[in-house]
């Protein structure tokens, strides 16, 4: 198991359904190091196509008491991946250096078998050049030195207008997602498998505050600006010198 | 799971195939075993195998349409430490070299006596090959199975009756190919393998049953729960992300619905099981070579209907995700 372990943690607190992460990822890597990622009739009636990340919808619960949860769903990147030691010819692989999860578009014979041990559903087939496709975790550019230090990262991260994704080393107890793990209840989808995903979720939270009404009303001087100002010290007693 | 034409071309005709070697040599293995004082020419078992490795021949071709880079299938050979297909890449043309090999023995009579036992019988290199080469036939019936069987992300193909599954149907329907084929030549070997075929057929039929039976009562023990990690008893999809179609919508989906899959199960127990089955016995009573041709062919388009319904059946996790699809 590699020591680093990129990956994603995905705030569904935070994610409004906005897609910005759909289109940037579509973007980004159909023009660059794993793309094309081509569409079929994409202006008819039946289009369809190869995404690398995509947005459901859920509803938690019976009207008027419901909950919507927009869900982003992408290689999770697993630590111990089922679509890798499946892959007849070695083009599925997962890096030592950073646990991505990659196919090689040289190796693949486009078998599929790999999206069949994939309980998650994230792998895609290009039906042009006939070879699977996923989520690169955007590998050309989070390594890119031509850019600035803050652009490294996957395109979803930094198209998120909400910022409800975080990218970062799960596996360095002080990264920014390693943190937001920990401390807000960060989960792995279908744990069960024992694939252990990479990328985690953190769940919907209830940001609730509860005020009385005397809080309302201002009771007191907290900034004591209205008050009496203190009489200088007579130096009868040590509390003359410290505390008025 | 969609059913790829491709792959039930290949299980179904290479089953065969392999059903068909193992059926030669256990019918050569009678006669070493003095089961009958009659014999069968070189030339019965060469063309045989020659039969044999069409059926192998045609399976293999119709597996490259399965890949769509099939310029780079020699790669499949390569990770074999831990894929079951890659596994199957090999063993298939092992299978096949030595079909040629046992074809080739028989054909042009190189039988050297090998090994002579207490009892007066000996082996000879075609009965060795024979045994080597039905050996690889049933490891591949394995092999094939466990492609299917280790998906354990399809509850119904995730079973050692899937193996099981594998290794009746193609052995009952190679030897009633072997059968239809011996009666052609009026070889004294109709009877032993027509019998065979039968019972074979009718384990195939109990086994096959059962896993269709074990399918449908069986419940997904997956919920949404796990699959968004939001536990509550009450969650449906809203949408699937995207309109129209997409991968995971027709790889993991199968055309047609619940209709066409009933009158295809239908089909294929009358077809592939219960009417060969008949004509088998009838065939054995009789002798009738057209009868057991028929019961053949029979056989094989109902197999072709069951590897559909199997492939139809098998209902993948990641549906979860495709609960209200556009």
């Amino acid at each position: 198991m590699s020591k680093k372990q990129l990956a994603l943690v995905i705030d569904l607190n935070v994610c409004v359904g906005c897609h910005a992460c759909v289109t940037s990822c579509k973007e980004w890597n159909t023009s660059g190091w794993a793309g094309p990622m081509p569409d079929q009739n994409p202006y008819d009636a039946d289009p369809s196509g190869v995404f690398f990340n995509r947005v459901q919808t859920f509803e938690c619960g019976t009207f008027p008491n419901t909950e919507t949860i927009h869900f982003p769903k992408s290689c999770l990147h697993c630590e111990d991946p089922p679509c890798v030691p499946v892959c007849p010819t070695g083009a599925s692989y997962k890096r030592e250096e950073d646990g991505i999860v990659l196919v090689d578009y040289d190796k693949c014979i486009g078998c599929k078998y790999c999206s069949w041990s994939c309980p998650y559903g994230v792998r895609e087939f290009d039906e042009v050049q006939g070879v699977m496709k996923k989520c690169t975790l955007c590998v050309d550019r989070i390594y890119d030195q031509t850019l600035p230090p803050e652009r490294r990262k996957p395109a979803c991260v930094l198209a998120c207008p909400a910022g409800a994704r975080i990218f970062g080393d799960i596996k360095d107890p002080d990264s920014e997602a390693a943190i937001a793990i920990r401390e807000n209840g960060g989960y792995p989808l279908m744990p069960e498998w024992g694939t252990q995903p990479a990328n985690h979720y953190l769940p919907r939270r209830k940001t609730k505050m509860t005020l009385h009404e005397d809080e309302l009303i201002r009771a007191d001087n907290p900034l004591k600006i209205e008050g009496e100002l203190p009489k200088p010290p007579d130096g009868s007693s040590l509390d003359d010198y410290s505390s008025w | 799971m969609k059913p790829a034409f491709s792959v039930l071309f290949l299980t179904t005709l290479i089953g065969a195939g392999q059903g068909l070697l193992v059926a030669l040599v256990t019918g050569q293995w009678y006669f070493v075993i003095g089961a009958t004082p009659r014999q069968e020419n070189g030339a019965f078992y060469a063309v045989g195998a020659a039969i044999a490795l069409v059926l192998l021949g045609l399976g293999l071709f119709a597996s490259f349409f399965h890949l769509a880079n099939p310029q780079r299938a020699w790669r499949a050979a390569t990770r074999w430490r831990t894929s079951w297909l890659s596994r199957e890449v090999i063993l298939l043309p092992v299978v096949m070299g030595l079909g040629v090999v046992y074809a080739g023995v028989h054909g042009f009579g190189i039988r050297p006596v090998l090994m002579t036992f207490s009892n007066q019988k000996s082996l000879d290199l075609t009965m060795a090959v024979g045994f080597v080469t039905a050996g690889a036939a049933l490891l591949l019936y394995v092999v094939t199975g466990m492609i299917y069987a280790c998906v354990r992300f399809i509850r119904e193909w995730a079973s050692s009756w899937t193996v099981v599954n594998f290794v009746a149907m193609g052995l009952a329907s190679g030897f009633t190919v072997a059968a239809a084929y011996a009666a052609i030549s009026s070889s004294p070997l109709t009877e032993f393998f027509a019998a065979d075929a039968l019972v074979l057929t009718l384990v195939a039929l109990a086994t096959r049953s059962y896993q269709l039976w074990r399918n449908w009562r069986a419940k997904s023990p997956f919920t949404l729960k796990s699959a968004i990690g939001v536990h509550h008893p009450q969650i449906r999809q809203l949408t699937q992300g995207f309109c129209g179609t997409s991968f995971n919508t027709k790889e993991f989906f199968v055309p047609g619905g619940k209709g066409k899959m009933a009158v295809l199960t239908a089909a294929f127990v009358a077809f592939g099981f219960l009417l060969p089955a008949v004509m088998i016995g009838v065939g054995w009573a009789t002798g009738d070579a057209a009868l057991l041709i028929a019961a053949a062919l029979a056989q094989y388009l109902g197999l072709l209907a069951e590897r559909w319904v199997f492939f139809a059946q098998g209902n993948h996790v990641q549906n979860l995700y495709y609960q209200a699809r556009a």
